[in-house]
């Protein structure tokens, strides 16, 4: 290996296939967590439900999505429920992110809201709130202050997840590199700068959250 | 106006509740005292049903708190209720803890809701709070605010689950004043207190608790200087004597 001479020219030269590919990423990450949030706070809120029927839902669902690979959903979703719906590559991907996401969004808001003061809750009832608008409006918000820095992490297992949705074919920057990798045998270089774009991207991405994290904390501390 | 009749209530074979009944007409200012443990914080919360009962009927203003068919939060809406440890929303300004309900339960225009929380705040001392969160107030400030969050639903009646417990000694009088100004205004309250002075000066009757059962009722002159049963005699020798 140590006769291995490093050409970067493979990066400068396709450029505009890394900046394609990324930008697809960015695009089915925002999408799959778009959709994640409300599927894991409905999920979230239905396992600390009194209701025994949605707890049980709620609970499988989250076991379920734990439990099964990532890259088998991705190829279950692609192959079984894709062809049934028409989904083609592309939701079928989005949709494989969103479901698994959610199931870890779930538990990080599950863990959020017990964390809020039972005193919140009985304090937004008493002035006539419903269950519904004293969660919406009281607990949930704080909820969400509480849970800032998992479910950043959350964000970020996501984004480099994503890399997964090129077994089905979906397009994105790591589907771009394999296939230039196929054609100029430059693995080393573009998985290099590949990796360097996702972290450029999550990073960015972390640098926001707690860019929020800091301004609730100076503000309500 | 508040009415409590037969109300029993039991955490497995522990009674907290038994056979309460109780009468606050308009505009009186009802204390309960009594021993921890005997049941004071429990009956207030079961005046706005943040505690259910197992037995009996409370009535307010008309409105048959327990029944599964009324409709709880409209009727909520018109109890103010003050906790012992303020719960207000830590990431809400005051102003905002003022405004929330009234915007989102009555619906309120919110500069109209602003105007009347605003009018609130000044009237209790809060002019130069509004947009100050909860963290940057003393306890007693943070225990006005929840005064003033409680009225502006415009309730029909108050109730205080030991409003001052949970304050340094020196921001007692503060919160006191507020409760005292509402009852010369002629609201409807029910007070659940460890301040004595505070509950001789402006309550109407001093509900004596003890065991989860209403041992007195008696006016607070007649009960401060000849309590009829010997529990009250006993707690009051122990209240009153340091």
């Amino acid at each position: 290996m140590n006769s291995y001479q490093y050409d970067w020219s493979v990066i400068t030269n396709n450029m505009d296939v890394f900046i394609d590919g990324a930008l697809k990423t960015l695009e089915i990450s925002a999408l799959a967590l778009l959709f994640s949030i409300p599927i894991g706070i409905i999920i979230g809120l239905g396992r600390i439900s009194r209701n025994k029927f949605l707890q049980v839902i709620s609970t499988i669902y989250i076991e379920l999505m734990r439990g099964i690979p990532l890259l088998v959903l991705l190829i279950w979703i692609f192959f079984v429920l894709g062809r049934f719906l028409n989904l083609g590559a592309y939701w079928s991907a989005i949709i494989g992110l969103a479901l698994f996401s959610a199931a870890f969004i779930a538990e990080i808001v599950r863990a959020g809201v017990q964390a809020v003061p039972k005193g919140q809750m009985e304090a937004a009832r008493s002035a006539g709130m419903t269950h519904v608008q004293a969660m919406r409006y009281v607990v949930l918000p704080q909820a969400f202050r509480k849970v800032l820095p998992p479910l950043a992490s959350q964000f970020i297992i996501l984004i480099k997840d994503s890399s997964l949705v090129s077994v089905v074919s979906a397009t994105d920057l790591t589907l771009n590199a394999k296939n230039l990798v196929a054609t100029t045998f430059r693995g080393l270089e573009i998985w290099t700068f590949v990796a360097l774009i996702y972290l450029v991207m999550t990073l960015t991405l972390s640098l926001v959250i707690r860019t929020l994290e800091k301004r609730w904390l100076s503000r309500e501390n | 106006m508040i009415t409590m009749e037969n109300v029993t209530k039991t955490f497995g074979d522990h009674t907290v509740l038994q056979d309460i009944q109780l009468h606050v007409p308009q505009s009186n200012v009802f204390a309960v005292i009594g021993p921890s443990g005997a049941g004071k914080s429990t009956l207030i919360r079961t005046l706005n049903a943040l505690e259910p009962i197992d037995s009996g009927q409370i009535t307010i203003n008309g409105s048959d708190i327990h029944n599964p068919k009324i409709n709880i939060n409209e009727a909520r809406s018109k109890i103010g209720f003050v906790f012992q440890s303020f719960n207000l929303y830590p990431f809400l300004t005051a102003l905002e803890n003022v405004t929330l309900a009234p915007i989102k339960v009555k619906k309120m225009a919110q500069a109209d809701a602003e105007k009347r929380g605003k009018e609130l705040l000044d009237s209790l001392g809060l002019g130069d709070k509004y947009d100050a969160y909860p963290n940057k107030l003393s306890g007693g400030q943070q225990q006005r605010v929840a005064i003033a969050r409680a009225l502006a639903m415009d309730p029909d009646v108050m109730l205080f689950d030991e409003p001052t417990s949970a304050l340094d000694p020196e921001m007692v009088t503060e919160v006191l004043d507020a409760i005292r100004k509402l009852a010369i205004a002629g609201m409807t309250m029910v007070v659940v207190t460890h301040e004595m002075n505070f509950a001789k000066e402006i309550c109407d009757e001093i509900v004596f608790m003890a065991d989860g059962k209403i041992v007195e009722v008696a006016p607070p002159e007649q009960f401060f200087s000849a309590p009829k049963s010997e529990r009250a005699q006993a707690f009051l020798s122990k209240v009153l004597h340091h």
